[in-house]
């Protein structure tokens, strides 16, 4: 027994599913008014875990102490009674309504029969100064950004009362700057005696930010580090993944001469604002050109127009020497351009087929996917589970829905897909966000292989190590323009970063 | 269909909520059941339900066709009716050897059932008219221009207070199939016979398994239904896909209205049934759009449509029928979104020990 009294005390947790055990034996003890980190890969178990102590899902076998008190929560009313919120990675707001009215919806504060808006505001301003979450309660929750919809979440949760926060992966959707703030903000939270529970993945911020962390993997705590200053990165990911932790590496020797892709002063002009200006940059054979820049920064549309989703206003895009502007989407993938799009649940599969078709979506043109005309479902069969097995997808079968694996599996389909179809441009858009270090692993040996292959690489992401460690060079996007063009084993991640909110500029490129 | 007890559940309850309507009338359910089955059990009586079984499957086939993508032409109805309109027309006019004409009658239902589904289609695609509303107001439109037509150019000659087409010669009829049976040792009475398009029936549903399951511009069109971004980013064309869809779609629900103009009615007219294309949407909900449950879902619609007919003779007001078909529908699809999800929680789960497996051994 600790002389501080724990605040929150999980004892052999156990939660079975049919056929899965997803905590199998889970110890978490978080100290009052403390930031307590929660690690894990993908599928080992926290979300579970998470679920049980906010009151979502009821534990099999243990116990739940808070303050000492046993606890058995029905629901996550139950939860909230005795202190404990969730704030969700995804946030629940209505964006029509005023950031007041979202924070109070459900718990309304009444003077008589109708709704005191005055007191609303009143209380919540109260709230964000004690807390310094910074936000106007009466601007349109539409017109926020991301850090600002987060502190609106945060605010909601303690507006009804919780001194325990659970956050999952809150840092996933944020900008570096934004991921600061967001820790300050947790900082004061915990000042104000608030106790912080933080689930993520990525180390390095679990490092900065938590005064203690717990380690799970398979449904078991394997580690509990209560002084984190004795604790490295590399420790903690060889915690949570039980082998060693891979780097981003890559290998310049196999560039040549040979352009594959080349983009020549693209503009693009929308409602009267330009979103590319005179972008140009060329991708050889063997060669990685990483896209660095804050999200939102015309990535996203540079990838688009290459894609044929979204035309130029002017300047050229071409595939290894032969002009894009008149093919659609369908032969410019024909013509070899892969492409791992951001979103995949969004732009990449098709969540409830399986995942023989999955594998077909993109490539439904082409060999073995059909002859053009017909489908062929038994070679289709048969190439989705070689995909499966040299990309390691793990699943029961190939009839299984795509709805059903993990992110990293889901991540891992698509990479296969895309390099099985032996394009010659690869175009990888945030190719390892919100997977596990396993599967992290497993991409980026891919996009080395598909390098050693002699295909060009196009990478945007929001992962500075990943762009530095997979780059052989390094353009940074800035309002719509080409801002910098970067040696990346010349530069730190922290040099990126100013070159990509603009602190430093490049004189000539 | 995964499980046989879906299906039967959703007969029992929907029998179950008829009963209770029948009772709250007064009258037996039971009684009212055996009439129904009684004027089921004669060969005349089967073989009319196939007849309607046909002209539902054809055209729930139809509506399934834009369901898959979910592209909801809620405008068979006035696609059916436009097409059966000029289809009769150019039938009762034209005088050419009989297969030529028949083929001719055929292509101009096809033509024009398309032609009305591809201009909300267009609509959607250019100016952004959501397609059911689309759809929906080129029903009004049909309608409008049916009665127009039919009351300027083809009022009967004798009785003035009837309008229809002129009759289409019998060499331009579909064939009906009682020789052919007859080969097969089955032997129909005169007084009935099996329309020849139920061989139309059976080609359409092959085609949509085909077209859909097998095919490339299937591939494109269930994708398209299942994620619109990811089939966009794949190379899709959403744009062609809702125009081909909305064209395959409307061809099909006028080759539907054929199976009334060239097997029964040989003339379009004030006695043409009215509400077929919205039949078709409830086959095709009732069967998932499948092209096996659009057959079941087809011929349990005609067996209770012809059931209820028997219903008169018990004194029944034969809106019992409406009323089960009904209840079917909304039974159905809550049976069939429960059992959906059932299934996927059991794949999810499945995965989820793919995976606890994969790690523990690794």
């Amino acid at each position: 027994m600790s002389l501080k009294q724990n605040l929150v005390e999980l004892h052999r947790i156990v939660k079975r599913f049919p056929g899965v055990i997803a905590n199998n034996g889970v110890e978490l003890s978080v100290e009052s008014g403390t930031i307590h980190a929660i690690v894990g890969e993908n599928g080992s178990g926290k979300s579970t875990l998470m679920k049980i102590l906010y009151g979502a899902q009821q534990p099999d076998e243990g116990e739940i102490r808070i303050k000492g008190e046993l606890c058995k929560f029905k629901s996550a009313r139950d939860a909230i009674e005795v202190g404990i919120g969730m704030v969700f990675q995804h946030f629940m707001l209505a964006d029509n309504f005023l950031v007041w009215e979202n924070i109070v919806l459900g718990e309304e504060p009444r003077s008589g029969v109708s709704l005191s808006s005055e007191l609303a505001i009143s209380q919540i301003k109260e709230l964000s100064s004690k807390y310094g979450l910074a936000v106007d309660p009466e601007a349109v929750t539409g017109s926020l950004g991301v850090g600002e919809r987060q502190r609106v979440e945060i605010l909601k949760v303690l507006y009804r009362g919780a001194s325990i926060i659970i956050l999952d992966e809150p840092t996933a959707v944020l900008v570096p700057q934004e991921v600061d703030e967001l820790f300050a903000s947790l900082r004061e939270l915990v000042a104000g005696g608030v106790t912080v529970i933080f689930i993520s993945h990525k180390l390095d911020e679990v490092l900065k930010v938590a005064d203690a962390i717990t380690v799970i993997r398979a449904g078991k705590t394997v580690g509990e580090i209560t002084d984190t200053s004795n604790v490295t990165a590399v420790e903690l990911a060889t915690m949570m993944i039980g082998t060693i932790l891979p780097q981003p590496a890559t290998d310049r020797g196999v560039i040549t001469e040979e352009i594959l892709l080349e983009v020549e002063n693209v503009n693009l002009v929308r409602d009267g604002r330009s979103l590319l200006a005179d972008i140009s940059f060329a991708v050889h054979s063997g060669e990685v050109v990483g896209i660095a820049g804050v999200e939102g920064n015309g990535q996203e549309e540079i990838l688009e127009v290459i894609l044929g989703l979204q035309s130029q206003t002017s300047g050229r895009v071409l595939l290894m020497s032969t002009e894009l502007q008149h093919l659609d989407t369908r032969h410019r993938r024909d013509a070899g351009i892969g492409y791992i799009p951001a979103d995949r649940q969004r732009d990449g599969l098709m969540l409830s087929a399986s995942l023989w078709e999955n594998s077909a979506l993109g490539h439904q043109r082409q060999e073995p996917a059909s002859d053009g005309m017909w489908i062929n479902r038994a070679a289709l069969r048969e190439h989705t589970q070689k995909i499966i097995e040299k990309f390691d997808v793990r699943t029961p079968g190939v009839e299984v829905s795509a709805q059903a694996l993990s992110g990293g599996n889901q991540q891992k389909l698509i990479v296969g897909r895309e390099m099985f179809s032996a394009p010659s441009v690869l175009v990888a858009a945030h190719p390892t966000r919100g997977i596990d270090v396993g599967a992290q692993a497993a991409v980026w040996e891919s996009l080395r292989e598909a390098k050693r292959q002699g295909k060009g690489l196009l990478l945007v992401s929001a992962d500075l190590d990943e762009l530095i460690g997979l780059s052989d060079r390094l353009l940074v996007m800035l309002r719509g323009s080409i801002v910098a063009a970067l040696d990346p084993q010349a530069i730190s991640a922290a040099e990126l970063g100013a070159y990509m909110t603009g602190v430093r500029m490049q004189e000539t490129l | 269909m995964r499980s046989l007890s879906t299906p039967l559940i959703v007969i029992g309850v929907a029998a179950l909520v008829a009963s209770i309507a029948l009772l709250l009338a007064g009258h037996n359910p039971l009684s009212a059941f055996s009439a129904m089955l009684d004027n089921l059990s004669s060969a005349d009586n089967l073989v009319t339900v196939l007849n309607y079984a046909s002209r539902y499957y054809v055209m729930g086939v139809a509506v399934a066709f834009g369901f898959k993508m979910n592209l909801f032409n809620i405008g068979t109805n006035g696609q059916y009716q436009v097409a059966a309109l000029f289809a009769g027309a150019l039938g009762g006019w034209l005088r050419l050897p009989g297969p030529i004409n028949l083929i001719l009658i055929l292509m101009v239902a096809v033509g024009v059932g398309s032609l009305w589904a591809v201009i909300p289609g267009v609509l959607m695609v250019s100016r952004k008219v959501n397609i059911v509303v689309g759809t929906i107001m080129m029903n009004g439109i049909a309608a409008g221009l049916i009665g127009y037509l039919l009351r300027t150019n083809f009022r009967d000659v004798n009785d003035r207070l009837t309008a229809h087409t002129p009759t289409i010669p019998e060499n331009s009829h579909i064939p009906q199939l009682n020789s052919v049976l007859k080969l097969i040792g089955i032997h129909l009475p005169d007084t009935t016979s099996l329309h020849g398009f139920f061989v139309i029936a059976v080609v359409a549903g092959i085609m949509f398994y085909v077209v859909v399951y097998r095919s490339r511009f299937g591939f494109d069109l269930l994708a398209s239904g299942r994620n619109a971004n990811a089939a966009r980013v794949s190379g899709v064309h959403p744009k062609t896909m809702v125009i081909r869809t909305m064209a395959l779609s409307g061809g099909l629900a006028g080759l539907a209205g054929m199976s009334v103009l060239l097997c029964q009615q040989f003339e379009y007219g004030d006695r043409f049934p009215l509400q077929l294309g919205f039949a078709g949407i409830s086959v095709a909900l009732l069967g998932r759009n499948s092209p096996i449950g659009i057959a079941f879902s087809a011929t349990a619609m005609a067996a209770i449509e012809q059931g209820s007919r028997g219903l008169v003779t018990a004194n029944i007001p034969q809106e019992i029928g409406q009323i089960v078909q009904g209840t079917l529908l909304v039974v159905a699809v809550i049976m069939y979104e429960l059992a959906n999800r059932r299934n996927q929680t059991r794949m999810i789960k499945e995965s989820a020990l793919a995976m606890t497996v994969e790690t523990s051994t690794s």
